[in-house]
């Protein structure tokens, strides 16, 4: 697998949106990129980032009549594919970018030689879902309790279930819940939703929602599956139980920047730090999509960073003459 | 689609799962899936590989919602692996090929 004689222009990390239209760029550029794209997941760290675990996506231009996620992402890969982007379906464990080459490990990260090395990397690592940190959530995962709308609503047909969250992928996952279950209960710890009012409206109007404000989960019943919730007022403190067989959990999202520590600037969120464009601290080294932004979050802008990236890559090797 | 993989119906699955000879991994997924979509070619791998040794099938949860019931499934894609025609192991969501690989080795 280690080909470290060669050495390649640019090596693109993760294959969301961002990525992937780095890729499209790159590759048309005859930069003959290649991508490291992630390992197959559940939990929204995956090839093809958090769309994959999306339904219909209404508002990506250019599909007036919607497109499911999965296949808006298939697509970008295929366009990545058509010209020449090569596709590497494994998790980066490692990155050195204190000199340049830079190298990266995929597989074991202690052997001394990196998998690969390259002259520019583009950090397109995206974020994933949070959970809610309780000690059962291992155990009930993938059995009542789910990071994925979409994969696994279907299962709760006529149920009583809740989501946890106030934000656009919170009212969106309820929504699209609602096609199934009987009853849904946004669970909130706040007194409004933080979602755009669209999607507020949306919620408001939907007879299947129900509103558990002030609200937080502090545990999940069940042995095997889920049977029920205790939810905690988070003004008065005071406890009380919600009769749900489901929990969809949608909170937020973290960073996938743990490869990075300590060599790329980071904010105190944990997100990178980008400046003129995409260029992070390290020379050659550029970021894209929402590992750089918790501001937008969306695939369009994502794919707008991602196309940046592969400019700023293309020109610095270019003004480095090193190809 | 790898000849090598089956595909189940609510109507087949108890004659071809209890007919089996080698252990089957029986893929829940479907269309709208899309951690299912990312392990459907590491599945056609495994089948070609292992043919013979392992067999893998396929039963999509939207056309046959009678097994998935039975079989509690909750999630996709849940992969469960019946040797003997009983259930042995199970897998809920989707992995690398490797990961995947050594939850299927115990039963090869």
């Amino acid at each position: 697998m280690s080909d470290s004689t060669s050495i390649r222009n640019v090596i693109i990390i993760g294959s969301g949106p961002a990525g992937l239209t780095a890729a499209i760029y790159a590759a048309r550029a005859n930069l003959e990129p290649l991508m490291i794209e992630g390992e197959p997941s559940s939990t929204s760290d995956q090839p093809g980032g958090q769309l994959m675990l999306t339904t219909e996506v209404e508002n990506f231009p250019g599909w007036p009549d919607g497109i499911m996620g999965p296949e808006l992402m298939g697509r970008f890969r295929e366009q990545a594919l058509r010209f020449g982007t090569q596709i590497e379906t494994a998790k980066v464990s490692r990155v050195d970018l204190s000199a340049s080459p830079f190298g990266v490990w995929v597989g074991d990260p202690t052997t001394p030689e990196p998998t690969y090395r390259a002259r520019s990397v583009i950090v397109s690592t995206g974020a994933q879902s949070l959970m809610l940190g309780l000690p059962e959530e291992t155990r009930l995962l993938g059995h009542g309790l789910s990071t994925c709308a979409t994969c696994d609503g279907f299962f709760f047909r006529d149920h009583d279930i809740a989501v946890v969250g106030g934000g656009d992928s919170a009212v969106e996952e309820a929504l699209f819940l609602t096609k199934f279950a009987r009853t849904v209960t946004l669970v909130h710890r706040r007194d409004e939703l933080r979602a755009s009012k669209i999607m507020r409206d949306r919620a408001h109007a939907n007879e299947k929602i129900r509103f558990a404000w002030n609200s937080t989960v502090t545990t999940i019943h069940g042995e095997n599956t889920v049977e029920g919730v205790t939810l905690v007022d988070t003004i008065t403190g005071e406890e009380r139980p919600l009769a749900v067989t489901g929990v969809f959990v949608a909170i937020g999202h973290r960073p996938n920047t743990d490869l990075f520590v300590g060599q790329l600037d980071l904010e105190e969120n944990g997100y990178l730090i980008t400046h003129r464009g995409s260029h992070t601290n390290v020379d050659g080294v550029f970021a894209c999509g929402d590992v750089q932004d918790h501001v937008y979050r969306q695939a369009i802008t994502a794919a707008g960073s991602g196309c940046m990236a592969a400019i700023d890559a293309e020109r610095w090797l270019e003004s480095n003459d090193t190809h | 689609m790898s000849e090598n993989i089956t595909t189940l119906t609510d109507a087949t699955f108890d004659e071809q799962i209890g007919a089996a000879t080698a252990p089957v991994v029986v893929d829940f997924w479907a269309e709208w899936c899309g951690p299912c979509k990312m392990i459907a070619p590491i599945l056609e791998e495994i089948a070609d590989e292992q043919a013979g040794a392992l067999s893998i099938a396929k039963l999509n949860v939207d056309d046959n919602p009678d097994v998935a019931r039975r079989f509690g499934v909750m999630s996709i894609p849940t992969m469960i692996v019946f040797k003997d025609g009983q259930e042995v192991s199970r897998v809920v969501g989707a992995k690398a090929k490797g990961q995947l690989m050594a939850d299927f080795q115990p039963f090869l």
